[in-house]
């Protein structure tokens, strides 16, 4: 007799995840003056919270991901979270331990109150007029959202890139609810040369005739040729130039030149792999905020430009963890981090990885970083 | 732990604050927390001994100590530490001033060349290789070797005053010819 076929499952995946949504009818001020009347916050949770409340994880996520941060949709088996890797029953956060909650920003276009949502004051999209946010509006919402789950105090806040430009926030808007901050591939703040990388992105958008101004959602269009080109400049961002080359190399699609403007070089078909995928499933209205939000964060803005004294407020331990390839926001980013952090005599860890990835780096599963992620999550005690 | 770090532990007055450069695993770091409760910091460049030092629940900074100390403060440490791995350091001089710079009080110990093994090795034409000097000269991570004699020259060119200083051979103390009989020198000192 043959065995009944049982659908083969990954014992380290957490499995069907379902996304949740939280409504939230005070209004949230921002700090850019403008008030969200009432929001939505998109979530997932994973793993259970222990009777004494004392073993929450958030991770935050970076520019392009969601709340779906581990295991896949019932509906929907090819959707794998983005950081599946990373988060699971076994793996380096085990959700045997910990209980794991993927938050989704405001401003996003995947389930939180973003610019495609309705304007309850006008009954249409808010489009060009939802207003910009910064990562300190992100962990207000998200420091809701840990009131409306009941969690008192994380066990520890996490985050690469962006994100973890949000794990460094928590710890200082809320210094005594969070007890472990881990920041990975991360800058206190941007260059003018990311900053410029994010405007040319911007401009891609907004200067695309299918954009609008913002208000497109009516129009039945989408600035399509502006996210393509924005998700471009992003991707050669992303990757080192060591692993560009590695992946790509100066490979002739068609075997030799064309000497014409298809696509010769493999890199060429990539980005615009890239390119057509995003801006098939992304908002332009919110890729112009993220990227805003990103040239705002500056938490030493507020002491003269002193990091240390801005960080003073800290009182979490840190993990701190770059990477050797990464041009975004190289290592020597993250150290003036951990700087400021000794500076303040913090309990501070810090990780500098030799892989090859580029920023996109945490994102991968280099043993060395894996490693030092679950040692570090297993000492954390619940 | 290694004979040279339980003679530093002993040096390590409670509460004070260490960084310990060239940490290993952490293992001393642990040690003085546990015991001593002083608070620290490991710096360790290798990735392996990293692991074990997040593992360990130890501090550890993943920086290279040949470009100096910049992510340290004056004066912010009560006791810098550099044990066995001052022989493996190219530019000496100028770690041992930014050992001086952060840190109160520096303890340092390293192998010590002028051991009789060490002479005799190179008297009948060969590098050393013993206990305190495991390496074949092809694979040693070593780069400047000394003596006892050597490094107190040292101190007294760079103007550091020499405070205590303990000679070990396998374990014990060595008080007769040290830098003949002793494979390991221990040494406390401050800014002269």
């Amino acid at each position: 007799m043959n065995a009944p076929s049982v659908p083969t499952r990954d014992p380290r995946s957490v499995g069907a995840a379902k996304a949740e949504r939280a409504h939230f009818s005070e209004p949230l001020r921002l700090k850019g003056g403008a008030t969200l009347p009432s929001y939505d916050i998109a979530y997932e949770t994973y793993g259970e919270l222990n009777a004494a409340r004392s073993n929450a994880v958030l991770v935050c996520h970076a520019l392009n991901a969601s709340h779906h941060v581990a295991g896949h949709y019932a509906d929907d088996p090819q959707n794998i979270g983005w950081w599946d890797n990373l988060v699971g029953p076994g793996k380096p956060l085990d959700t045997d331990r910990f209980f794991v909650v993927g938050s989704n920003y405001i401003g996003s276009c995947f389930g939180s109150t973003g610019p495609a949502s309705m304007n309850p004051a006008t009954g249409k999209p808010w489009g060009a007029d939802f207003p910009v946010v910064t990562v300190e509006d992100w962990v207000e919402a998200q420091r809701h959202l840990a009131d409306h789950l009941g969690i008192e105090r994380f066990a520890a806040v996490i985050g690469g890139s962006l994100g973890a430009m949000q794990a460094l926030q928590w710890s200082l808007s809320y210094p005594d609810r969070i007890r472990h901050s881990i920041v990975i591939a991360a800058a206190p703040r941007l260059t003018p040369q990311n900053i410029a990388f994010n405007e040319v992105a911007r401009q891609a958008i907004m200067t695309d005739p299918d954009f609008h101004g913002g208000h497109y959602y009516d129009k039945g269009v989408v600035p399509t040729r502006g996210l393509r080109i924005a998700r471009m400049i992003g991707h050669i961002t992303y990757i080192s130039g060591e692993a560009m080359a590695e992946k790509f190399g100066r490979v002739l699609r068609r075997g030799q030149p064309g000497f014409d403007f298809d696509i010769d070089f493999e890199i060429e078909s990539y980005l615009r792999y890239q390119g057509d995928k995003f801006s098939s499933y992304f908002d332009a209205n919110t890729y112009l905020r993220i990227t805003k939000a990103l040239d705002y964060f500056d938490p030493a803005a507020d002491f003269g430009g002193n990091l240390s004294a801005a960080l003073a407020r800290a009182k979490a331990a840190f993990l701190v963890v770059s990477f050797k390839s990464d041009w975004r926001f190289t290592p020597a980013r993250s150290r003036e981090m951990v700087h400021a952090l000794l500076d303040n005599q913090r309990i501070v860890s810090y990780l500098e990885i030799d892989a090859p990835g580029g920023h996109d780096a945490f994102l991968l599963e280099d043993p060395r970083y894996h490693k030092a992620l679950a040692a570090y999550f297993g000492n954390i005690e619940l | 732990m290694r004979a040279d770090q339980t003679a530093i532990a002993q040096w390590v007055a409670p509460g004070a604050r260490v960084l310990d450069l060239g940490c290993g695993d952490g293992s001393l770091l642990r040690y003085l927390w546990q015991e001593r409760q002083a608070p620290g910091y490991g710096v360790e460049i290798d990735d392996a001994s990293v692991l074990d030092c997040v593992a360990n629940d130890v501090n550890v900074l993943q920086v290279d100590l040949e470009s100096g100390l910049s992510l340290f403060a004056d004066r912010s440490f009560d006791c810098v530490v550099l044990s066995e791995t001052l022989q493996t350091i190219h530019r000496t001089e100028l770690l041992m001033r930014e050992m001086l710079r952060v840190g109160r009080e520096v303890i340092v110990s390293f192998p010590n060349f002028g051991h009789w093994s060490a002479r005799l090795q190179v008297a009948f034409g060969r590098m050393p290789v013993s206990e305190t000097l495991p390496y074949e000269w092809y694979e040693t991570p070593n780069v400047h070797h000394c003596t006892i004699v050597d490094f107190e020259d040292l101190c007294r060119r760079l103007n550091v005053r020499i405070r205590e200083r303990l000679v070990l051979h396998g374990g014990a103390p060595v008080t007769f010819l040290p830098n003949l009989l002793g494979s390991l020198a221990v040494y406390r000192c401050t800014a002269g």
